[in-house]
């Protein structure tokens, strides 16, 4: 690292002035804690009695058998409070917010994941709490929504840009030059400006820690490849974080393939032709952006995914060739979705079954003796109105037009 | 002249106690008017206009100027159409113009190849939110080689120490924030932005603008005689949005 907050040429923290000073404070908080081994026991026992933690690691026979190649384990993220690896970030922020002393909490959210799990955390500690989300998400994920009123916190629609995740982390942003002085952006993904990426990369490292342990005592040793998807990258740094150190263990990060990468609706900033190195949202990383520096409008069935910057962590890992990328189109999704639960009878996410497909597609050519892990980031059944929408299910319409009619549509 | 020479100049003519600067966003509604309001201003006695390259993640402007962005770039405007127009407007007006736009309409035309047009051009300065100085070495580098003032903001949040920090870089003139949040809401100035005034003038000797949330004449009045420009924004998009191009130059009139 050349400059604190880089990796390689990526990252950095092009922040406006008057967040210089909230910046430097919360640098100090995060290094201090980072520092304290007691900061991190804390952690530790609060995911244990609060989360899941550790979540466990699955051989999924099954799915073995049928692919006849290398053994899959399942890494059970989805096994987390609020049904994602979201939780190990948002709970990490919550502690340091209360060491900063600071009493509210802000946050964006695409699919919504994040920002349930900020409401929780939030609702735990006793911090007020505003969620910003695209108008086009609030539509989608009408069901987080619920969650996160329902939880206590306020959620804004945001109306400017192309209304998705991007817009919603431009409006916290905006709260947050408003508001720093009782207020904490608890930042989602590992992106944004230093110390961001650093530190949710630090709190979901829980991930990767855990999963090299528990292959090392039912495998008998390490994987042959680790698959996770990215949107913003933040379960891939958690996973890939355990296995780093070790150069016989190939990483593969999914991006969103969309309708097809030569379509240009996708989500790929890496595994596509169409990203370009740029500065937004406070980082430096690879963008997709048209020739002016213009962010474009993203595709995936996958919200948390659709996203145009990728982590400055990762863009320097792929540089580096140290973390090889793909990306999954919506149509293999879907079907590796149905076959994962048809076999194993767990249902990912739709984010996570992007790393289901690169798995599913290399097993088979793997030997028996290989292990292979899939970071399963969240479950699929709370995003149950996208997950039936997108099988295009008859018999679930049928349900919503029935219901409907009792609501008087 | 130099940019700072040339605002302490003017100010030294006893007509002028305070500098205007406007604010246009260009291609916002169209280039056309962004002419006839320009005109307008500078008939009007603005004394230096700030051009704002559109950006879909302007981060630190309020919603008038996010919608006018946003528009602007839906409307077609690009970085080489914002080029061409502010060359044409250089060549028409005698008055200073200025860049404000996002780093990463910079960084992707190439920081270099910006300053030599911006130069040829006769742009005299760049005012760039979101770039500190920490991470603008090559910006910072070009700016002083091709002698285009690099115009950096002083918030209500930065220490004495961070403004002498800054104004090591700034050239031109310090843009002060008069408070907290974005672009477009009201400033109220009370005892504290008083004390905000007098730290941001211990720390620098440069001229001093002032912006965020300036729209009437009561406001420049009470500016005058603490700060050396007033910074009008969001008012003049939103008056020629309510009440069309005309009713800039009586605005601008009023406001001294």
């Amino acid at each position: 690292m050349n400059k604190p907050g880089y990796y390689g040429e990526w990252g950095g923290a092009f922040i406006p002035e008057v967040l210089y000073q909230t910046f430097c404070e919360l640098n100090e908080a995060f290094q201090k804690a980072k520092a304290d081994p007691a900061f991190w026991q804390e952690y530790l026992s609060l995911m244990s009695t609060y989360s899941c933690r550790p979540t466990p690691l699955t051989h999924a026979e099954n799915l073995s058998r049928h692919f006849g190649g290398a053994q899959i384990f399942i890494k059970r993220e989805d096994l987390n409070h609020t049904g994602a690896h979201k939780a190990n970030n948002v709970m990490g922020q919550g502690l340091l917010v209360k060491r900063m002393g600071k009493t509210r909490v802000i946050a964006e959210t695409g699919a919504g994941q994040h920002g349930v799990a900020t409401a929780t955390m939030a609702a735990k500690f006793g911090f007020a709490c505003t969620i910003y989300m695209g108008e086009e998400d609030v539509q989608r994920q009408r069901p987080n929504v619920f969650w996160m009123e329902k939880l206590g916190s306020t959620v804004v629609p945001v109306t400017s840009g192309s209304k998705t995740l991007k817009d919603a982390i431009n409006e916290a942003f905006r709260d947050w030059v408003t508001r720093m002085d009782d207020t904490h952006y608890v930042m989602g993904t590992v992106c944004g400006p230093h110390p961001f990426p650093e530190m949710v990369a630090w709190f979901q490292s829980i991930i990767g820690r855990e999963a090299c342990g528990q292959i090392k005592q039912q495998f008998g040793r390490q994987p042959s490849r680790v698959y996770a998807c990215v949107g913003g990258g933040s379960n891939a740094m958690g996973i890939f974080q355990g296995f780093l150190d070790n150069p016989a263990v190939e990483l593969v990060g999914v991006e969103a393939g969309g309708k097809g990468l030569d379509s240009g609706m996708h989500a790929s900033r890496l595994a596509a032709k169409d990203g370009s190195p740029g500065v937004a949202q406070g980082y430096k990383t690879m963008f997709l952006q048209n020739s002016d520096g213009q962010m474009m409008d993203t595709h995936s069935v996958a919200a948390g995914l659709d996203y145009v910057g990728v982590s400055p962590i990762l863009t320097d890992l792929w540089q580096q060739k140290r973390v090889r990328f793909s990306a999954a189109t919506d149509a293999e999704v879907m079907a590796a979705l149905d076959l994962t639960m048809k076999k194993e009878g767990i249902i990912p996410a739709l984010e996570s079954a992007h790393a289901f497909v690169q798995a599913f597609k290399e097993a088979g050519e793997m030997g028996r003796d290989e292990a292979i892990i899939i970071n399963m980031s969240g479950r699929g059944d709370k995003d149950i109105f996208t997950i039936a929408h997108a099988f295009n299910d008859p018999s679930w319409k049928e349900f919503i037009k029935k219901k409907g009619i009792e609501y008087g549509a | 002249m130099e940019l700072s020479s040339q605002i302490k100049t003017a100010l030294a003519d006893p007509d002028r106690k305070i500098l205007l600067m406007t604010h246009i966003v260009l291609g916002y509604p169209s280039l056309e008017t962004n002419r006839r309001v320009i005109e307008q201003m500078v008939a009007n006695g603005v004394d230096l206009i700030e051009m704002q390259i559109p950006f879909s993640e302007p981060m630190a402007d309020g919603p008038v100027i996010v919608k006018a962005n946003q528009e602007a770039i839906e409307r077609g405007i690009t970085v080489r159409r914002c080029l061409d127009f502010a060359r044409e407007m250089t060549a028409t007006h005698a008055i200073p113009f200025l860049f404000m736009t996002y780093y990463n309409i910079i960084f992707k035309f190439g920081v270099e190849e910006f300053f030599r047009e911006a130069k040829e051009i006769g742009i005299r300065g760049f005012i760039i939110p979101d770039l500190p100085p920490e991470e603008g070495e090559d910006f910072f580098a070009q700016s002083r080689r091709y002698g285009i003032a690099a115009i950096l903001i002083y918030a209500p949040t930065s220490t004495p120490e961070r403004m002498r920090e800054l104004a090591r870089y700034s050239r031109g003139f310090i843009y002060c924030a008069a408070r907290k949040g974005v672009t477009g809401k009201q400033t109220d100035f009370d005892a504290s932005f008083n004390d905000y005034m007098r730290t941001c003038r211990e720390n620098t000797d440069l001229p001093l603008a002032v912006g965020f949330g300036i729209s009437s004449k009561e406001d420049v009045d009470y500016l005058t005689g603490k700060a050396d420009i007033a910074v009008i924004g969001t008012r003049t998009i939103k008056l020629v949005e309510e009440q069309g191009v005309a009713a800039v130059g009586p605005f601008i009139a009023g406001l001294r």
